[in-house]
């Protein structure tokens, strides 16, 4: 067992290519004039350098007081801010009348990753935001979306474009003082993707952003926005994949979500950063932070996430469960091997009276993988009838791996429920012999109870997602898990 | 058929098979019976390539093919088909993904074509009235929460479907109530024939009354310490195996 366990945790990074494409950077280092320039780059409005430079100054102080956060369980080398570049951009970055424009060198690139960007060959049904270290080098379908008065592009185009809206949602959910990496994110960011859709509209067609890292010793710090409005739905993806390089990458992003009375967002991830090579050389360290607000009457947010990628992942989608009868919702398969860390989980706030939420964490560890589900469910005061469900499973592939839980609980009304269930197991020698006794190959047998395993988070995906993410559990059995 | 000669194995520091010979022909049913703790499911799992069994002497032969060189999948498509005595679950597999893949392993094997999901659903539906096994079993995970007579049906259904030519049904008797009794052993000998041979481990004597043997052995601490007729069987539920072990102890 142990042999096709190693073949599964060693199978090569497939997007681990570099384009050779000429970039503008910006000196490295961190301080007040980087934090300008990059604003200039982007022609932002005064209140939102303002904001950045207020950003920069709370980062400043955590950092020389110490306050980077060592609650995780993960270890790695003390992070120099000042080592890296913190902008990068694929030259010339002009304004671009169409599609037809974007440099081919960026097209072969996303065409490679699977997304397409060219009008003839794009994904049907799915709106693409194309984002390439700093930037937002190309929207697909955003002509056809603005029709229904939906908006999908870039962040930087909608600083320009509808700077109300951002002005009026931008670190409304998360502050820029929320933690250590969001202040970072505030006061750096350079682009990202930004949806809104209004009252009453829904999304006819998946809106995704389509994450590349390229440059070397560059981080990656995006914002997304996401507002639907009320009775608005909208159903988003993200992915993510960079090249394999030595050194390790930083990406902190920043994603927002809010719900207005009867909006539905389903957020769904499939993120597969380069996790470092065998030894754990190299890899990006993917410290993001995610929430949603259900601000509104009976709204509802879905996170949905399958990480595969990233030599260190340290994220927790959460919901603020503001609006009574809102709903909060978070699956996770979280997959680990070779030497990869993964402290991950949700936080799940209820306020409004009669609130619901949902977790479903899947934990898979391989190689000498380590994973921690991390947990937090808070019943308000006022949320009165208010229910949680939790449940973390993990599973061990072989026994050089680790899977650890920490669930934690505020109750602090009487009427409202939480339950919480964990298991932890192994793949069994049984299971993958009853398996290969009925003639199934053991590579066969082990993608089999791995699906198996994650199939109630998988299920929650978008098809093509479904497909991308079973792949990527180094599956390949057609429709298993159906 | 099989051809099983000095056969010792061990799992992990022990030595639970201590010397077995046993043949059996193409066509043939032996019964094995013997004590709990003696050796019966060993054998099975031995055959069958368990990979927490090591094999330290003897030799398994299988319609002339040296057995202990397969590896346990190669061995299934080769047409060896163990019934668990403990059948494994497998959550969030469903039953139907489950043997679909492994009629299909089996059949591409056989050099056969795959069978289609519709042809699938034909096949399985004719199977499972044999066994008398509720449709919803199908659409639920391999073995999850199944009764335990549920899940010796679920052995014999997957037997049936993959029709294989050497059968060894580990205590398929044990929990089944009369009726299931009757309606497993009738699938059973659905698949009795000439080309078809089997090794069916009991500790009861009622179920060799519906699938009625060639030979019995008892097995004891490794040993097969004595063969006979199927009224081996009869005599050994009356006495015990007190009286045997007595007998042939040296
Ligand atoms: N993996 C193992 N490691 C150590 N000992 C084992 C292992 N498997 C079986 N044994 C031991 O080998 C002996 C024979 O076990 P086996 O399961 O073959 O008995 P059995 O005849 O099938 O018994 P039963 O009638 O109870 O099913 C027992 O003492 C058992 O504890
Ligand atoms: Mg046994």
């Amino acid at each position: 067992m142990s042999e096709t366990i190693e073949q599964l945790a060693d199978r090569e990074y497939e997007y681990g290519f570099v384009t050779d494409i000429e970039m503008e950077r910006i000196p490295k280092g961190l301080n007040a004039d980087i934090v300008r320039l990059i604003s200039s780059k982007n022609d932002e409005p005064e209140w939102l350098l303002a904001w950045r430079l207020k950003a920069l100054e709370r980062f400043q102080k955590m950092l020389a007081e110490g306050h980077h956060p060592t609650w995780a369980k993960v270890s790695y080398p003390e992070i120099d801010y000042q080592d890296m570049y913190y902008y990068a951009a694929p030259k010339p970055k002009k304004e671009l009348e169409s599609l037809d424009e974007v440099d081919p060198e960026l097209l072969a690139t996303y065409d490679k990753l699977g997304i397409p960007l060219l009008e003839q060959k794009r994904l049907a049904g799915v709106a693409v935001d194309a984002v390439f270290d700093s930037v937002s080098v190309a929207t697909t379908y955003k002509d056809e979306l603005e029709k229904q008065g939906i908006l999908f592009g870039s962040f930087s185009d909608a600083v320009k474009d509808h700077p109300e809206l951002i002005q009026k949602y931008l670190g409304s959910v998360v502050p820029y003082s929320d933690n250590f990496f969001a202040a970072l994110n505030s006061a750096v960011f350079s682009d990202g993707s930004f949806a809104y859709v209004p009252k009453g509209v829904r999304c006819p067609m998946e809106l995704s952003t389509y994450f590349r890292i390229n440059a070397q010793e560059t981080g990656q710090f995006e914002r997304t926005l996401i507002v639907a409005e009320e009775g608005a739905y909208v159903s988003y993806l993200e992915g993510c994949t960079a090249p394999m390089r030595d050194e390790n990458q930083l990406h902190a992003a920043v994603v927002e979500l809010v719900a207005l009375d009867d909006a539905q967002i389903k957020y769904s991830t499939v993120q597969n950063w380069y996790p470092g090579d065998k030894n754990g050389k190299g890899g990006i360290y993917n410290f993001v932070t995610k929430r949603g607000a259900c601000r509104g009457k009976r709204s509802k947010i879905s996170w949905t996430q399958v990480e595969t990628g990233s030599a260190i992942t340290w994220k927790y989608p959460s919901c603020i469960l503001q609006g009574d009868d809102s709903v909060g919702e978070f699956y996770s398969v979280a997959l680990t091997n070779n030497m990869q860390q993964a402290d991950t989980g949700t936080k799940m706030i209820h306020i409004g009276k009669n609130t619901k939420s949902t977790i479903i964490s899947k934990g898979i560890s391989a190689g000498r993988g380590q994973q921690s589900y991390r947990g937090l469910v808070r019943m308000g005061p006022k949320a009165h009838g208010s229910r949680n469900y939790s449940q973390c499973d993990s599973l061990l592939l072989g026994d050089k791996c680790g899977a650890h839980t920490f669930p934690y609980l505020e109750v602090k009304n009487a009427s409202s429920t939480v339950e919480h269930e964990a298991t932890t197991s192994k793949i069994g020698e049984d299971q993958l012999f009853y398996c290969r006794q009925r003639g199934i190959s053991e590579e066969d047998a082990i993608s089999m109870i791995v699906n198996g395993f994650c199939k109630e988070v998988l299920r929650e995906l978008p098809m093509e997602f479904a497909v991308e993410a079973q792949k990527l559990l180094g599956v390949s059995l057609e429709g298993s898990v159906g | 058929m099989l051809e099983i000669k000095n056969l010792h194995a061990t799992a992990g520091d022990a030595e639970i098979l201590k010397g077995i010979d046993l043949s059996i022909g193409a066509g043939e049913v032996h019964a094995i019976m013997g004590p709990n703790g003696s050796g019966k499911s060993t054998l099975a799992g031995v055959l069958a390539g368990r990979p927490a069994f090591a094999v330290t002497e003897g030799s398994i032969r299988y319609k002339g093919e040296d057995l202990l060189e397969l590896e346990p999948e190669k061995r299934a498509l080769a047409g060896i088909f163990l019934a668990f005595q403990y059948p494994v679950e497998i959550p969030g597999v469903t039953n139907n993904y489950f043997l679909k893949a492994s009629l299909n392993a089996i059949r591409t094997a056989r050099g056969e074509e795959e069978v289609d999901a519709m042809d699938f659903l034909t096949l399985v539906k004719e199977k499972m009235k044999i066994v008398e096994m509720p449709q919803d079993l199908m659409g639920r995970s391999i073995n999850e929460g199944f009764s335990g007579g549920e899940k010796k049906r679920n052995e014999i259904l997957q037997m049936l479907l993959l029709e294989p030519s050497f059968m060894v049904l580990d205590e398929t008797d044990s929990g089944l109530d009369i009726d299931a009794l009757r309606v497993v052993a009738n699938g059973v000998n659905h698949l009795r024939g000439p080309e078809r041979s089997m090794l069916v481990i009991t500790h009861y004597q009622r179920l060799l009354d519906y699938i009625v043997p060639d030979v019995v052995h008892v097995l004891s601490e490794g040993r097969i310490v004595r063969s006979g007729g199927k009224e081996l069987a009869h005599e050994l539920e009356e006495k015990g195996y007190g009286w045997i072990e007595g007998a042939s102890a040296p």
